[in-house]
This record gives C-alpha cells, structure tokens and sequence, in this order.
C-alpha cells in the first residue's frame, strides 16, 4: 500500500536529502564529521591493525543488512533497529564511527537514502552522535574492572536507554538542521521527536535484545574488542559534540530565529557588533562591493574556501603524526 | 536485492558515458550537486537550465530518463518537509488554515522556497542516480581516493560494498525462516506483543552480527594467506585523457555559468 510505503519512509526521515539544507549549514556539520571520522580513522588503524579493512568492512555490510531485519508495528508499518548504538556498545566508539560512516555514505550514493552535500549533517546525526552515545556513555557503564557486566537486568537497561537515547539525539540534530535551514521550528520539532521517540523504544528493545544475545552466546567478541583510544582525544571528541550540539541549539533559545539580532538592535549594540573584528562579511556580501550579486557570489566563495582550507589544516595535523604501529 | 540498484547497469555497453573516466563522471557530479546546493530560492532560469543540462547528460548516456525518473521518487516522502516551509516564510499571505487552534499563513515566499527545495531535491537525486549508472563503484572509490579521503576508509568503503549483497541475502534467509516458522490465520495477528516481536528482531540482528564476525575472521585469514599486509594492492589509474580534461573544463564551466544566472 502507498501509505505504507510512504510510512516507512518517514520512519527514515533521518535520511536528509540534498536540498533540504542551506549551503552553509550543510558545509559547516561537514566539519565535525570530518574531523571526528579522521580521529576514528586513526584510533581504528592503531587499534585492529591490518585487520581493520576487513572487520570494519563486513561490520558495515552487516549494519546495512540488519536494517533490513524489520517487525511489524502496527496497520502494516514496522520497525528495524539504526544500529549505531549497537555497533558503538560492541565493537567500541571509533569503530561505531567508520561502520555507521560507511553504511550512511553507501545509502547516499547506491540507495539515494541521504543527500551528498548533505551528507556531513547525516553522518553526524546518525552515525557520530549515535555512535558517541553508545561508545561513551553506555559503554563504560556496561565495563566493570575492564571487563563486561555479568549483571543481565542492569545490561538492558543501560544498552535500551542508550538505543533509545542515540535515536533521539539523532532526530533532535536533525531537527536543528532543518530549522537553521528554515523549517518552522513550532512544526519540525515536535513531528521529530514525537515520532521519532516512538521508534526509540523499538531501537532500544533490539539494541537490548542483541546485546543480551551477545552476553549468552558469544561473552568473548564482548571483551575481545576493549576500549581503545587516547583519553586526550576521545575527551576532545566530546567536547566537540557537545560543542556542535550546543551550536545546534543556540537558535532556537529565542522562538525568533534572529532572536540575538533583535535583543541586539533593542539594546543599542549593533553598531558595535558591526564594528567588531570578527564580522568579515556582513550579512553574505563583502563590505566595499555593496550589496550586488558579485558580492554576494564572492562572499560564498570565501566561505567555502575557509572551509576547505580549515578541513584540509585538519586533515593535515591528522594525518602528520606517525602511526603508533604500521 | 541487487536489482535494487542501478549499480548493476554501471557495466552496460549501451551507455554512451561510461566510455569516458570514472574520475570525471564522480567529479562533475559532485560539482554538480553541490552546485545545486548553492542556488537560491526562486532562481527559476538556473534551476531550469540545471535540470536541461543533466537530463541532456543523461540522455546522452543512454541511462533510460523514464528510468531515473521513476526511481527519483524515493525522496518525495522527505518533500513533505518542504511544504511546513510554505508557512514559514514572512512574505505576502496567499492562504490560511488552522490546525489545532493555531493559525498557519501560507506566503508566496514560502511557496517559492517549498517548489526550489523540491526541485533541488529531485535533480539532486537523479544526478547521483546518472552517476552510479554509468561509473563502477571502484572507480567512484578510485575518484574518492584522489580526492584526499584517507586510504584505510576507501580500503574499507570497497569491502563494505564487496559484502553489501552477500549480507542483505542472509538477512533475508533469516527473514524467510522467521515468516515461514510464523504462519499466521488471516485477520489473527500473529506473535505476541511489541515487545516479544522487538526483542526476536533483537536476536536475529545478534545472530546476524555473530555470523558477519566470524565471516569477517575468515576474509582477513584469507587475505592473509593471500599475501595482505595492510597496503592496498591496486594498479595506478590511468592519467586523464584530453577528452577527459575537456569534460572537466566544460562541466565546471556550466556549474559556474548556473551560480552566475542564479545570482544576477
């Protein structure tokens, strides 16, 4: 049935497509993605070794497989599991990140699921924010003296809040970039996140279910992959998604979206704002071209060309420190 | 589940694109799409011309546009995000409508970045649909590679892809054994409640994940005893071509003459 279809696909309504974004938003979620994947690209490297190509590989096919594994809800809809929870509480973090990474950047170019510009938000809701949740709050947690809990009760707990959670977090990310890219925040807020924590409780319970499946059958693939990673740069990675969480929200404090602006012009700041350093390019355009389209046009390019350069100074520092093994 | 994918036709002879570097049809894509990105709401003449010049591209491929059209309906559901934007935009009111007591205005304004937000959307869409119809996916990760994506996440991008199908196929055994041994009488439900069918789903997914360790086990024993030490093993990609570069040059040239129209 159509509706069914159309049900389902708004089940994936994680999936942002290309579009949707304003240009600058999508580049800028680009940025975290980039730099959180690049730190997960290295810890997995130093960590597996040789073996991460063909581990990680497979786990990734196996997330794409396992959203495959639905059950019926209710008036013919049903529900199957993210998995970025799962992936992050089983094989740790980093690991969570390349494999998430790799099935969203396969959905986008083989499936059409998820837009390529778009791309950098939809890693960082689902496979980043998710993976963080699992890796880094469920995880330790779930370890006792270096090893897993034994403790079955306090084990779905922890690893259903933590589906559940990774869920909403990735709903309410993607809420924030649609709003800053427009959307009514009074609309796309509630629909997200009521919908989408209703579909919570189904990643819970799986993630739950599948861990404790774990625990009984296979406990040695629980402590075989142990925590991995520098503290120094895992601390870095949460405080930069808190930073971009906080970012996300900023906006929305005021139910104006240009709420700051406002205060600003009430309170008689705004020429000293507009006088400030760091406002290099007033309102899109370039100050001594006035507002034309050329200005405009160029003001666009310098941004991204400070994007691109500030990816590739990243990319550069990541990729200058020698491996601890090869 | 392979059928799924346009990927399978990335071998046709009968496309007219694939003739040319994979590197070049990868790039002009992404150029394109972001592109698309970039063009304001209402730029009807960019938007235009943006939508002629890749169905011209994917005429030229010989791809099928009835095709690509069909299949380009996958992101519509998403669209109806797009409407709530025709009430969100401060402009002159064309209609009113109340839902729950709270009055929504529909503006011209926001009409106009509801049909740009579609439109982008669906060309979008069938551009990266154009793209892996004509280019393999190893050239897709060759043209990804030069871009500068490290070596280990293309290493791992191309084994994903490698076992994409063959565990989509042993989820959907898992999926048929669970439908046959659940036989169900029309109009009874069948299982138990949310929960019990969640925490089944639950299980299999961890039955599918022991199975894709242990097969992940064996791909690396026998990557070993192939000689793998952690070096991708690949010949070098040809250098471009002339025709190539013209391609190149010519596809830049009319995603920057696009962002000129839009913006003038």
């Amino acid at each position: 049935m159509w509706w069914q279809w159309i049900a389902e696909r708004i089940t994936l309504g994680l999936h942002i497509p290309d579009g949707f974004l304003h240009a600058p938003v999508a580049l800028l979620w680009w940025l975290p993605t980039v730099i959180a994947v690049g730190v997960a690209t290295r810890a997995v490297r130093q960590s597996l070794d040789d073996r991460a190509v063909p581990l990680m590989g497979v786990m990734a096919a196996f997330i794409f497989a396992a959203q495959m594994l639905n059950f019926p809800i209710a008036g013919g809809t049903s529900g199957h599991v993210l998995g970025g929870a799962f992936a992050a509480i089983v094989l740790g973090p980093w690991a969570g990140m390349i494999v998430m990474t790799c099935v969203i950047a396969l959905q986008a170019i083989l499936f059409q699921d998820g837009g390529i510009v778009a791309m950098g938000a939809n890693i960082f809701n689902m496979g980043i924010a998710t993976a963080a949740i699992g890796g880094w709050i469920a995880r330790p947690l779930l370890t006792r003296n270096g090893s897993f809990t034994t403790n079955r009760l306090w084990i779905a707990t922890v690893t259903a809040g933590a589906g559940w959670l990774s869920v909403m977090a990735a709903a309410a990310l993607t809420s924030a970039q649609l709003v800053l890219s427009d959307l009514p925040a009074a609309i796309v807020f509630p629909a997200m996140l009521g919908v989408h924590a209703v579909i919570g409780i189904g990643e819970g319970l799986i993630t739950a279910a599948a861990v404790l499946f774990l625990v009984t059958t296979r406990p040695d693939l629980l402590q075989a992959n142990a925590p991995a990673g520098t503290s120094s740069a895992r601390v870095a990675v949460i405080g930069l998604i808190i930073a971009a969480v906080t970012a996300a929200f900023a906006p929305l404090a005021s139910p104006d979206p240009d709420g700051l602006e406002r205060i600003a012009e009430d309170v008689g700041f705004i020429e000293r704002a507009t006088d400030a350093p760091y406002h290099m390019l007033p309102d899109y355009t370039i100050p001594w071209l006035g507002e034309t389209p050329l200005s405009t046009i160029l003001a666009g390019l310098i941004g991204v060309a400070v994007m691109i350069g500030l990816i590739w100074v990243i990319a550069a520092l990541l990729r200058s420190r020698p491996p601890a093994r090869s | 589940m392979a059928d799924e994918s346009l990927a399978d036709r990335a071998l046709a002879p009968a496309s007219g694109i694939a003739v040319y570097d994979g590197r070049v049809t990868t790039w002009l894509a992404l150029g394109y799409i972001f592109t698309l990105a970039w063009l304001p709401a209402g730029a009807w003449d960019a938007l235009i011309m943006a939508a002629l010049i890749l169905w011209f591209v994917i005429g030229c491929g010989r791809i099928g546009l009835r095709l690509i059209w069909r299949r380009s309906l996958v992101a519509w559901p998403f669209a109806l995000a797009a409407l709530t934007l025709a009430i969100a935009r401060p402009g002159e009111p064309i209609a009113q409508f109340t839902i729950g007591g709270q009055a929504f205005t529909v503006t011209d304004a926001g009409i106009v970045a509801t049909a740009t937000v579609m439109i982008k959307s669906w060309l979008s869409v069938q551009a990266v649909m154009a793209l892996i119809a004509t280019t393999h996916f190893s050239e897709l990760l060759t043209a990804l590679a030069a871009l500068r994506l490290p070596p280990l996440l293309v290493m791992i991008l191309g084994m994903a892809y490698r076992y994409l199908f063959i565990l989509q196929d042993e989820a959907l055994r898992m999926l048929r054994a669970r439908d046959s041994r659940s036989a169900a009488l029309p109009n009874r439900r069948a299982g138990r409640n949310l929960r019990w069918r969640a925490t089944i789903t639950g299980r299999m997914v961890g039955t599918l994940f022991v199975r894709a360790y242990e097969r992940s086990e064996r791909i690396y024993a026998a990557m070993l005893a192939r000689g793998y030490d952690g070096q991708p093993l690949t010949t070098p990609p040809p250098s471009l071509r002339r025709i190539d570069y013209v391609l190149l040059i010519g596809g830049s040239a009319a995603c920057i003459g696009l962002i000129i129209v839009a913006y003038t």
